[in-house]
């Protein structure tokens, strides 16, 4: 069962200004291979702090991160190897305006795992194709719709063939009628057996694809469950009080 | 009416004759334009290598020092000696006039030097670094911060995410300012005669002594100044709209 531990957090803190401000107040969380996590929560609970510090996108102020049993809180881990196995989503894409999305894909790839430029290109190829987007291969960041930015911002985190993908708020940005081009492409990735963990405000992908839903408030998981009981069966009154909002 | 402006810009043609063409005298100017080009060019190649080494170490500090505090080690200390070390300089580079810093490198560090060239080309370049490297810092700062943070989530370092991401789009941010910079520094160059150096100005006024006319000599100077800025002005123009297209 241990061996199916891909992620373990913990007692993860982070203070600002000197303790005044707790983000995260005490994480404990495991995540297991194969696992899609969705944590929700109102904002400014911490989620997005939470997903950015399991690639130290925020440095916790203490507490610990084991990745694959390495842990990466440990000053002397080289976390640049841990980041090339865990692909980022980011809400505002973030594709590199200076190259178009053949590059952004290959750019790393052939950087840090030392691909040939074909074997880069044609894996890239591939997967472009499989979100529907071959034929922008040679377009530019700026030529792009929001969701076709983010498509390709999920192929260019897939390139690295990461063992886990996060995702922070991957819709957030993107006008309504596109969202459902960016959940599409999670809900096979899920499908294939893709660890993810999801920060999302969209109850319908949790209820949907989910294996578990985490519900943070002040820095802290107040309630985690499958998603039908998540959902149903709310027990602690804040979720029950988050939920009437938002469903 | 129309006789006595023919009459006038004769008596001009005239004078000019005999104050710039008799005895070559414009020679001084092609050499001094020589000169204030060797200056300028030399003080550009050293202020850019400079600004970078300042704006990256100013930079990697500011964006470093939070997560390098909190992961601990040496690197933090050394940075900020570093960034320290940046800061006196240029708060001194850019808190005291070029001239002086020109005639200190002069008469002071290099006392011992008969050629004032090759010490202009250091103290303008010294002092241009300063500007140069507050281009390039405010280049970097202006550059989308997720988009460092994509590069470090694929997993490149902080050298590579600058290298192939950041660096990359701050050139071109930067390049019609950069250019900008060269303009003023032409100008900024007709300081170098008050360390014995021939440049554009200094020749001006040296035709001027000699033959006691001012207005003519100083006018070709300034006209010279004048062509030379509104070439290298139209030419940023021309890179700026390219830079523009592309962004599209």
């Amino acid at each position: 069962m241990t061996d199916n531990v891909l992620i373990k957090v913990e007692n993860l803190k982070k203070h600002y200004t000197g303790g005044v401000v707790k983000a995260l107040d005490g994480i404990n969380c495991e995540i297991k291979k194969g696992e899609v996590v969705v944590i929700v929560g109102p904002s400014g609970s911490g989620k997005s702090t939470f997903l950015r510090s399991l690639n130290l996108l925020e440095i916790p102020t203490s507490g610990k991160i084991f990745f694959d049993g390495v842990d990466i809180t440990d000053k002397k881990t080289n976390i640049n190897m841990h980041r090339q196995r865990m692909g980022m989503v980011f809400q505002h894409f973030n594709l590199f305006p200076n190259m178009n999305v053949l590059k952004n894909m290959t750019k790393a790839p052939m950087t840090l795992l030392k691909k040939s430029k074909e074997e880069a290109e044609s894996k890239a190829l591939e997967l472009l194709d499989r979100v529907g987007l071959k034929d922008r291969a040679d377009a530019y960041p700026s030529q792009l719709s929001g969701g076709q930015k983010q498509r390709v911002a999920i192929v260019r985190a897939l390139c690295m063939e990461p063992e886990v993908m996060l995702f922070d708020e991957p819709t957030s940005a993107l006008d309504p009628e596109m969202v459902g081009e960016v959940l599409d492409v999670m809900k096979n990735l899920a499908r294939e057996g893709m660890t993810m963990v999801v920060v999302t405000h969209e109850m319908g992908f949790a209820k949907e694809v989910a294996t578990r839903v985490i519900f943070m408030d002040e820095g802290k998981i107040i309630e985690e469950n499958n998603p039908q009981d998540f959902f149903e069966n709310p027990q602690n009154p804040r979720l029950k009080d988050f939920l009437s909002k938002v469903l | 009416m129309l006789d006595h402006i023919i009459g006038a810009l004769m008596a001009f043609f005239e004078r000019f004759k005999e104050v710039m063409i008799d005895g070559d005298r414009y020679k001084f100017l092609i050499d001094g334009l020589k000169n204030t080009f060797t200056i300028t060019f030399g003080a550009l190649a050293i202020g850019i290598i400079l600004g970078i080494l300042v704006a990256a170490i100013r930079t990697s500090f500011d964006k470093n020092r939070e997560a390098m505090k909190l992961r601990g080690g040496a690197g933090y200390y050394v940075l900020a000696v570093l960034n320290g070390i940046c800061k006196f300089y240029l708060t001194v580079t850019r808190g005291t006039p070029v001239v002086v810093q020109l005639m200190i490198s002069y008469f002071v560090i290099f006392a011992l030097a008969d050629d004032g060239i090759p010490v202009a080309i250091f103290a303008f370049g010294i002092n241009s670094g300063a500007y140069v490297a507050e281009i390039f810092r405010a280049g970097i700062m202006s550059i989308d911060h997720g988009q460092f943070e994509a590069g470090r989530s694929l997993g490149f370092n902080y050298f590579q995410t600058m290298r192939f991401i950041v660096i990359p789009q701050m050139f071109k941010a930067v390049l019609p300012t950069l250019c900008n910079e060269f303009i003023a520094l032409l100008k900024e160059t007709s300081v170098a005669g008050y360390v014995g150096v021939i440049d554009l100005t200094k020749a001006g006024n040296t035709i001027a002594g000699r033959t006691f006319e001012y207005f003519i000599p100083l006018l070709s100077v300034a006209v010279i100044y004048l062509v030379l800025v509104m070439i290298l002005s139209w030419l940023v123009g021309i890179l700026e709209r390219r830079l523009r297209k592309s962004d599209r």
